[in-house]
């Protein structure tokens, strides 16, 4: 028994992908940065076009949002996922992928059940828990603020 | 030089979330969530909005700027509408990005035909 949960140990580790860890540390901080300054692009030039900040942020944002949605359509941004890793995840336009990427995947499986439930699969967790913890936040700060207490 | 700022802090903050996800196995689903949920507690203590005025797009566009964003609308509605406003805070702020994903998913779910995994 023994012997054999050593060799299921050595062929799970002889299976397991090796990634060389300071290669996918540079793709993340590459492209993760290299997204983040294109969108300071995208802000910068809509505020050049006379937009408040706000206004080019939520912008920007949307920007991203449908062109990550756009680059899964045609499968590119699955790839930049599969070789920048947390650099294509971390950003907003990881989010919006994690929503075409399964709807697509299960539309076969019809409107409701198949893109309706998987749209939310990732997105749904993220939104739910999102909302829950500062909602319980609000409150304690509601309540710190009852005492004065505020910053 | 915003360019650059926003390249280092995002690139750094990928980077870090890269070396979390090699060490630890966390699936990205739960990266995610972890990142929003630390965005907000971020944001309640008062911590992230200096350090996103300061990094621009490098901090507000990875997922711990939406988890401040969702802190800034509670906290936004609280001041406007009180306890009321706790509950429209969040989903007011990020309405946009939200709506703007599922109209363009949805979208997109209609135009393209789903791909063979390579």
């Amino acid at each position: 028994m023994e012997v054999n949960k050593r060799l299921y140990e050595n062929y799970v580790k002889e299976i397991t992908p090796v990634h060389s860890r300071w290669k996918n540390l540079l793709w993340a901080f590459l492209v993760g940065g290299g997204i983040c300054a294109l969108a300071q692009l995208a802000v910068n030039s809509f505020m050049s076009m006379g937009m408040e900040k706000d206004a080019a942020m939520a912008w920007t944002q949307m920007l991203l949002i449908g062109s990550s949605i756009l680059l899964t359509g045609f499968n590119i941004y699955p790839k930049l996922v599969k070789a920048a890793g947390a650099g294509a995840l971390v950003p907003i336009t990881g989010f919006a992928n994690s929503m075409v990427a399964p709807a697509l995947e299960y539309k076969v499986e019809g409107q409701v059940f198949g893109v309706g439930c998987k749209i939310f699969t990732i997105a749904g967790p993220v939104i739910l828990y999102g909302i829950v913890s500062t909602w319980v936040l609000g409150i304690l700060y509601y309540i710190l603020s009852l005492w004065n207490i505020g910053w | 030089m915003d360019y650059i700022k926003a390249f280092l802090v995002g690139g750094v903050i990928c980077m870090v979330v890269q070396a979390i996800m090699d060490n630890t196995k966390l699936m990205p689903g739960r990266v995610m969530v972890l990142l929003v949920v630390t965005g907000g507690v971020l944001g309640f203590f008062g911590i992230y909005e200096p350090f996103a005025e300061w990094g621009g797009t490098g901090a507000s566009v990875p997922l711990l700027g939406f988890g401040n964003a969702l802190w800034k609308g509670v906290k936004e509605g609280m001041a406007e509408e009180g306890l009321l406003g706790i509950f429209k805070g969040g989903f007011t702020a990020t309405a946009s990005g939200i709506c703007a994903a599922l109209v363009f998913a949805y979208l997109a779910s209609l135009i393209f035909k789903p791909k063979m995994k390579e």
